[in-house]
Protein backbone atom coordinates (compact mmCIF):
# COMPACT_ATOMS: atom_id res chain seq x y z
CA UNK A 1 0.00 0.00 0.00
CA UNK A 2 1.62 3.09 -0.72
CA UNK A 3 1.31 6.41 0.99
CA UNK A 4 -1.05 9.02 0.10
CA UNK A 5 -0.61 12.21 -0.97
CA UNK A 6 -1.88 14.93 1.19
CA UNK A 7 -3.39 18.03 -0.91
CA UNK A 8 -3.56 20.90 2.13
CA UNK A 9 -6.59 23.99 1.31
CA UNK A 10 -5.94 26.76 2.59
CA UNK A 11 -8.36 30.07 3.10
CA UNK A 12 -11.44 29.99 1.15
CA UNK A 13 -10.71 26.95 -0.63
CA UNK A 14 -10.75 24.89 2.64
CA UNK A 15 -14.53 26.29 2.75
CA UNK A 16 -15.24 25.25 -0.90
CA UNK A 17 -13.84 21.59 -0.04
CA UNK A 18 -15.43 21.28 3.08
CA UNK A 19 -12.36 19.99 4.53
CA UNK A 20 -8.74 21.50 5.40
CA UNK A 21 -7.13 18.71 3.37
CA UNK A 22 -7.90 15.26 1.26
CA UNK A 23 -6.12 12.32 0.89
CA UNK A 24 -5.55 11.11 -2.58
CA UNK A 25 -4.24 7.43 -3.78
CA UNK A 26 -1.31 7.21 -6.63
CA UNK A 27 -1.61 3.99 -7.50
CA UNK A 28 -1.79 5.38 -10.91
CA UNK A 29 1.56 7.30 -10.91
CA UNK A 30 2.42 10.72 -9.59
CA UNK A 31 -0.43 13.13 -9.58
CA UNK A 32 0.24 16.49 -12.36
CA UNK A 33 -1.39 19.51 -12.12
CA UNK A 34 -4.17 18.60 -14.86
CA UNK A 35 -4.45 15.50 -12.88
CA UNK A 36 -5.05 17.38 -9.44
CA UNK A 37 -7.75 19.48 -10.96
CA UNK A 38 -10.26 16.90 -12.24
CA UNK A 39 -9.75 14.99 -9.22
CA UNK A 40 -10.52 17.89 -6.95
CA UNK A 41 -13.31 18.84 -9.14
CA UNK A 42 -14.93 15.71 -9.68
CA UNK A 43 -14.10 13.46 -6.37
CA UNK A 44 -14.00 16.32 -3.43
CA UNK A 45 -16.20 18.65 -4.13
CA UNK A 46 -17.83 20.56 -7.00
CA UNK A 47 -16.52 23.87 -8.07
CA UNK A 48 -13.08 23.15 -6.62
CA UNK A 49 -11.04 22.30 -9.29
CA UNK A 50 -12.61 25.78 -11.08
CA UNK A 51 -11.87 27.74 -7.84
CA UNK A 52 -8.07 25.84 -7.95
CA UNK A 53 -7.60 27.12 -11.60
CA UNK A 54 -7.63 30.61 -10.95
CA UNK A 55 -4.42 31.70 -11.78
CA UNK A 56 -3.69 33.83 -8.40
CA UNK A 57 -3.56 30.24 -6.75
CA UNK A 58 -0.28 29.11 -5.99
CA UNK A 59 1.15 26.00 -4.76
CA UNK A 60 3.41 24.51 -2.45
CA UNK A 61 5.09 21.23 -2.62
CA UNK A 62 6.76 19.57 0.42
CA UNK A 63 6.58 23.58 2.01
CA UNK A 64 8.05 24.81 -1.23
CA UNK A 65 6.04 27.36 -4.03
CA UNK A 66 6.43 26.12 -7.38
CA UNK A 67 7.52 28.75 -9.92
CA UNK A 68 5.37 26.95 -12.60
CA UNK A 69 2.61 25.08 -10.68
CA UNK A 70 1.92 22.77 -14.08
CA UNK A 71 5.31 21.18 -13.62
CA UNK A 72 3.46 19.49 -10.14
CA UNK A 73 4.41 16.19 -9.78
CA UNK A 74 3.09 14.69 -7.02
CA UNK A 75 4.43 11.38 -5.79
CA UNK A 76 3.42 9.05 -2.47
CA UNK A 77 3.97 11.08 0.60
CA UNK A 78 3.74 14.46 -1.15
CA UNK A 79 1.88 17.57 0.43
CA UNK A 80 0.53 19.42 -2.14
CA UNK A 81 -0.99 22.79 -0.43
CA UNK A 82 -2.97 25.34 -2.28
CA UNK A 83 -2.86 28.50 -1.35
CA UNK A 84 -5.02 31.10 -2.64
CA UNK A 85 -4.50 35.15 -2.71
CA UNK A 86 -3.56 36.23 1.15
CA UNK A 87 -6.15 38.53 2.55
CA UNK A 88 -5.60 42.30 2.59
CA UNK A 89 -4.84 44.52 5.47
CA UNK B 1 18.40 39.77 18.49
CA UNK B 2 15.67 38.46 16.03
CA UNK B 3 12.73 37.17 18.10
CA UNK B 4 10.00 35.63 15.34
CA UNK B 5 7.01 33.81 16.24
CA UNK B 6 3.21 32.85 15.87
CA UNK B 7 1.01 32.78 18.53
CA UNK B 8 -1.42 30.90 19.04
CA UNK B 9 -3.05 32.33 22.11
CA UNK B 10 -4.03 36.18 23.38
CA UNK B 11 -0.27 37.65 23.95
CA UNK B 12 0.76 41.11 25.72
CA UNK B 13 3.05 42.31 23.88
CA UNK B 14 5.13 44.45 26.48
CA UNK B 15 7.40 41.57 27.92
CA UNK B 16 8.82 41.11 24.42
CA UNK B 17 9.58 44.73 23.82
CA UNK B 18 11.54 45.03 27.28
CA UNK B 19 13.36 42.42 26.46
CA UNK B 20 14.43 43.77 23.40
CA UNK B 21 15.25 47.24 25.06
CA UNK B 22 17.25 45.19 27.59
CA UNK B 23 18.69 43.11 25.08
CA UNK B 24 20.02 46.16 23.01
CA UNK B 25 21.80 48.34 24.87
CA UNK B 26 23.70 50.23 21.65
CA UNK B 27 20.18 51.37 20.50
CA UNK B 28 19.39 54.84 20.48
CA UNK B 29 15.57 54.48 20.62
CA UNK B 30 12.91 51.78 20.19
CA UNK B 31 9.76 51.80 17.24
CA UNK B 32 6.68 49.48 17.54
CA UNK B 33 3.78 48.81 16.36
CA UNK B 34 0.58 47.09 17.89
CA UNK B 35 -2.29 45.86 15.71
CA UNK B 36 -5.29 45.42 17.78
CA UNK B 37 -8.82 43.70 16.57
CA UNK B 38 -11.17 47.17 16.52
CA UNK B 39 -13.89 47.41 18.62
CA UNK B 40 -17.35 49.63 17.87
CA UNK B 41 -17.63 48.14 14.39
CA UNK B 42 -19.62 44.75 12.87
CA UNK B 43 -17.13 43.24 13.59
CA UNK B 44 -17.17 40.61 16.05
CA UNK B 45 -14.37 38.14 15.83
CA UNK B 46 -11.64 37.63 13.53
CA UNK B 47 -9.75 34.43 12.69
CA UNK B 48 -6.25 33.86 11.11
CA UNK B 49 -5.45 30.79 8.94
CA UNK B 50 -1.80 30.09 7.75
CA UNK B 51 0.52 26.95 6.57
CA UNK B 52 3.31 26.31 8.94
CA UNK B 53 5.95 25.31 6.11
CA UNK B 54 5.50 28.63 4.47
CA UNK B 55 4.31 31.26 7.35
CA UNK B 56 7.40 31.40 9.85
CA UNK B 57 9.94 30.64 7.28
CA UNK B 58 8.49 33.90 4.87
CA UNK B 59 8.40 35.88 8.62
CA UNK B 60 11.60 35.14 9.31
CA UNK B 61 12.90 36.06 5.65
CA UNK B 62 11.45 39.29 6.14
CA UNK B 63 13.15 40.08 9.15
CA UNK B 64 16.08 38.86 8.17
CA UNK B 65 15.57 41.62 5.70
CA UNK B 66 14.54 44.49 7.62
CA UNK B 67 17.58 43.87 10.04
CA UNK B 68 19.71 44.14 7.09
CA UNK B 69 17.98 46.65 5.33
CA UNK B 70 17.44 49.56 8.23
CA UNK B 71 20.59 48.25 10.33
CA UNK B 72 18.72 47.45 13.45
CA UNK B 73 19.85 46.29 16.65
CA UNK B 74 16.98 43.87 16.87
CA UNK B 75 13.58 43.27 15.76
CA UNK B 76 10.30 41.53 17.87
CA UNK B 77 8.05 39.99 15.03
CA UNK B 78 4.99 38.52 17.08
CA UNK B 79 1.52 37.60 14.91
CA UNK B 80 -1.24 35.75 16.46
CA UNK B 81 -3.18 33.45 14.59
CA UNK B 82 -6.56 31.16 15.14
CA UNK B 83 -9.54 33.66 16.38
CA UNK B 84 -9.24 36.54 18.07
CA UNK B 85 -11.51 38.84 19.49
CA UNK B 86 -12.47 42.45 19.76
CA UNK B 87 -9.30 44.29 21.75
CA UNK B 88 -6.93 41.40 21.29
CA UNK B 89 -3.41 42.05 19.66
CA UNK B 90 -3.11 40.98 16.05
CA UNK B 91 0.49 41.67 15.62
CA UNK B 92 3.29 43.15 17.18
CA UNK B 93 6.70 44.96 15.27
CA UNK B 94 9.24 46.46 17.38
CA UNK B 95 12.52 47.66 16.34
CA UNK B 96 15.58 48.67 17.89
CA UNK B 97 17.95 51.05 15.90
CA UNK B 98 20.88 53.22 16.38
CA UNK B 99 19.04 56.24 15.09
CA UNK B 100 14.87 56.97 15.24
CA UNK B 101 14.45 57.07 11.18
CA UNK B 102 15.68 53.76 10.33
CA UNK B 103 13.34 52.21 13.53
CA UNK B 104 10.32 53.83 12.47
CA UNK B 105 10.77 52.73 8.83
CA UNK B 106 11.76 49.34 9.57
CA UNK B 107 8.41 48.87 11.60
CA UNK B 108 6.39 50.78 8.37
CA UNK B 109 8.32 47.65 6.10
CA UNK B 110 7.23 44.89 8.33
CA UNK B 111 3.83 45.97 8.76
CA UNK B 112 3.42 46.66 4.82
CA UNK B 113 5.14 43.08 4.09
CA UNK B 114 2.94 41.17 6.39
CA UNK B 115 -0.48 42.48 5.92
CA UNK B 116 0.38 42.37 1.94
CA UNK B 117 2.60 39.48 1.34
CA UNK B 118 2.76 37.31 4.64
CA UNK B 119 1.12 33.94 4.56
CA UNK B 120 -2.14 34.63 6.17
CA UNK B 121 -5.57 34.46 5.14
CA UNK B 122 -7.73 36.01 7.09
CA UNK B 123 -11.82 35.65 7.83
CA UNK B 124 -14.27 38.15 10.12
CA UNK B 125 -17.62 37.08 11.96
CA UNK B 126 -20.15 39.79 11.24
CA UNK B 127 -23.88 39.01 12.01
CA UNK B 128 -23.30 35.76 13.22
CA UNK B 129 -21.73 34.79 9.79
CA UNK B 130 -17.96 33.80 8.39
CA UNK B 131 -16.86 36.37 5.92
CA UNK B 132 -13.40 35.80 3.84
CA UNK B 133 -11.02 39.12 3.20
CA UNK B 134 -9.92 39.11 0.10
CA UNK B 135 -6.56 40.97 -1.25
CA UNK B 136 -6.66 44.71 -1.81
CA UNK B 137 -5.66 47.27 -4.51
CA UNK B 138 -4.12 49.21 -1.54
CA UNK B 139 -1.66 46.45 -0.54
CA UNK B 140 0.28 46.56 -4.04
CA UNK B 141 0.90 50.01 -3.62
CA UNK B 142 1.68 49.61 0.01
CA UNK B 143 4.18 47.41 -1.11
CA UNK B 144 5.44 48.99 -3.96
CA UNK B 145 7.00 51.99 -1.92
CA UNK B 146 9.55 49.51 -0.63
CA UNK B 147 10.84 48.92 -4.18
CA UNK B 148 9.17 45.13 -5.00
Amino acid sequence: MSEPVRVVYLGKLADIACRDQSRLDVHSGPIGWSDLIHILENQVSQGLGQAVSDNRVKVALNGKILEDRASLEASEGDEVALLPPVSGG
Amino acid sequence: MLDVRLLTEPFDPNPAIDALSAQTPDAGGIASFVGKVRSGGEVEALELSHYQPLTLPNMRDLAERASERFDLSGLVMLHRVGRMHTGEPIVCVSAAARHRRSAIEAVDFCMDHLKSAAWFWKRELRDGEWHWIEPRTEDHTDLSRWGG
